[in-house]
């Protein structure tokens, strides 16, 4: 049987951006106002990888997010669907880089082990929708001292002769890879191992109920070195429609026979 | 020096990606008085594969060989292509944007206290050096300020195409055996399996992708697009919508949270063309979109539609391909 698990599960608010990007005057944000909010696919995965480990074998599954007065959101949607505490660094995002950011969750984890609270494991997604960056999780294993597997979609805890080890297994360029890594560690979750589940109505109850730890960041960040972000120029539609319905096979395969992408048949017709 | 991974395929060549990579490479060197572009690969260096990368202009071939980094793990091999910077003294490293070369180049500039660049596109001026990335998926674009060194970054897919240097390079061959600190080797690959066989084939080489999303309309509606696909001899790719909805695996996915395409041809059957999905296929050459809504951002960014039910349209366009005598 695997000890009880302390997970901290890192989650950012990004904007829920489906049709139109609209960026913020200054162009260092993406402007979610119209779109509303959500978090990163990767790491509502990771949610739930956290929630269904601790629901297992116990321990605590703590949410963290770095962001302004209203990403508490995004932590209270932890905890509704299971997350058992949350933290809340208090900043606005975006004048945090990747680096800043691995900092601040170093110093959450170290303040939280002086007090007795170990997050034995330690997920992040991947990748931000909004920026990007595909570094965080790796910065922090550095400011922490720990091995990071990127990229897994399924984790498990087992334990070993030599304690507890995760388990990770992601895709890699040759097909499916497994790391085995002693505790503690650092993994970054990409979508597609579990099918995060949707809070119940008691669930939301519960969560508000949760009181989320709120603290400053630990030192001024230094930023991420944007400039400024740019939306591409429109492009106008050059689209050729082939035709309507069924009829317009034969425009289809004409197109597909100029582009030669067809390969005679075996048999002949 | 400006020191460019190379990934190679399991026949040992380099990847198109990486190629593009060093193509990019070669576009800083000339802006910068002519900097030497070394290519750093980890496994065989074929005489092909030298002989491709000295056609692309590269000086120096480093590969890196040996029982500690035999198995991958991010930290060791980070480690590794700094012990060949150390020895070759690069100011840019660099890489193709895929899932390797962005965890590669991370733990690098973790590693060097640098800042790192993902998915860029293009740069302006080397002082200072400002990049422009995506983000969003693709949907809008970040100018960055790398001007710490080593600048480290990769090149988003497609951004630049991989052409051969007009001159080329020495294309010199030196190995490289580095010894990996225990630590950097905790985190390693201990096993990798085949992938599952299925229609998604190998979606981010195929030349020909059939997409399904929404407009399919359930798990057991597939029959006609996975002809479509077979005839093809395409790849099948789908939508977030369809994994989410459990119609298909995510592994076929293509998307922002899935696999990025870039077929010569690309054929979306009942896909809207949301970010998260046009993030996956924007770099296609050609999309031929099939879809019922004539204003669908897949249609009007596509190259050719066809308006309809996809369920009347790919049958019969099935049927019009084996009428004149194609098909895989």
């Amino acid at each position: 049987m695997v000890q009880p698990l302390g997970v901290l599960v890192c989650v950012k608010r990004v904007p829920d951006i489906t049709e139109e990007v609209v960026l913020s005057e200054d162009g260092q944000s993406v402007d979610g106002r119209r779109s509303g909010f959500t978090m990163s696919a990767h790491e509502e995965c990771a949610v739930e990888l956290a929630v269904q480990m601790v629901g297992a074998g116990g321990g605590e599954a703590t949410a963290l997010t770095i962001g302004d007065a209203e990403a508490v959101e995004q932590l209270r949607n932890a905890l509704a669907v299971g997350c058992t505490a949350a933290t809340h660094v208090v900043g606005e995002p975006f004048a945090f880089g990747p680096a800043d950011v691995a900092r601040e969750v170093a110093a959450v984890v170290r303040d939280h082990e002086a007090a007795g609270r170990a997050h034995d494991l330690v997920l992040l997604g991947n990748d931000a929708a909004d920026t990007g960056d595909f570094q965080v999780g790796i910065r922090l294993a550095y400011e922490l001292g720990r091995p990071v597997v990127n990229g897994a979609h399924t984790v498990t805890v087992e334990d070993s002769s030599e304690g507890a080890v995760v388990v990770a297994v992601g895709e890699g360029p040759d097909g499916q890879e497994t790391y085995r890594v002693p505790l503690p560690a650092v993994v970054t979750i990409r979508e597609g191992g579990v099918e995060p589940r949707y809070p119940s109505v008691p669930g939301r109850l519960k969560a508000k109920k949760i009181p989320i730890e709120e603290r400053q960041p630990v030192s001024e960040p230094r930023g991420p070195g944007r400039v400024r972000m740019v939306l591409p120029p429109p492009t106008p539609s050059a689209v050729q429609i082939l035709g309507e319905g069924p009829e317009a096979a034969p425009a289809v395969v004409d197109v597909l026979e100029k582009l030669g992408v067809l390969t005679p048949g075996k048999v002949a017709p | 020096m400006i020191l460019t991974l190379v990934e190679t395929d399991l026949d040992g060549a380099a990847t198109e990606v990486s190629l593009e990579a060093v193509s990019f490479a070669r576009d800083i060197s000339a802006a910068g008085n002519g900097v030497p572009v070394d290519a750093v690969v980890f496994g065989d260096v074929s005489e092909d594969l030298r002989a491709e990368l000295s056609a692309y202009g590269v000086r120096t071939v480093h590969r890196v060989g040996g029982d500690d980094v035999a198995a991958y793990s991010g930290a060791g091999w980070a480690s590794a292509i700094l012990t060949v910077r150390d020895a070759a003294g690069s100011v840019v490293i660099m890489a193709a944007g895929t899932d390797r070369g962005n965890e590669l180049m991370a733990h690098v500039a973790a590693r060097s206290g640098a800042s790192m660049a993902a998915n860029v596109l293009s740069f302006s001026g080397l002082t200072p050096f400002v990049v422009t990335r995506q983000v969003v998926g693709g949907a809008a674009m970040e100018e960055m300020n790398l001007h710490q060194r080593p600048a480290v970054f990769t090149v988003a897919g497609h951004a630049v195409e991989a052409k051969p240097a007009d001159v080329s390079g020495a294309g010199e061959l030196v190995e490289h055996t580095p010894t990996i600190a225990p630590e950097d080797l905790v985190a390693r690959v201990v096993s990798t399996a085949e992938p599952e066989a299925d229609e998604s084939g190998d979606l981010t080489s195929a030349k020909v992708v059939v997409g399904a999303g929404r407009g399919v309309g359930g798990a057991d509606k597939f029959g006609d697009v996975v002809e479509l696909t077979e005839l093809l001899g395409a790849a099948l790719g789908v939508s977030r919508v369809v994994t989410s909805a459990g119609w298909r695996p995510h592994h076929e996915q293509v998307g922002q949270t899935g696999s990025r395409i870039s077929p010569d041809l690309y054929v979306p059957c009942g896909i809207s063309g949301a970010i998260q999905h046009w993030a996956g296929c924007s770099s296609a050459k050609t999309i031929l979109a099939i879809n019922s809504d004539a204003e669908a951002p897949m249609v009007t960014r596509a190259t050719y539609a066809v308006i309809g039910d996809l369920h009347e349209i790919v049958p019969a366009i099935n049927a019009e391909i084996r009428k004149r005598g194609y098909g895989a």
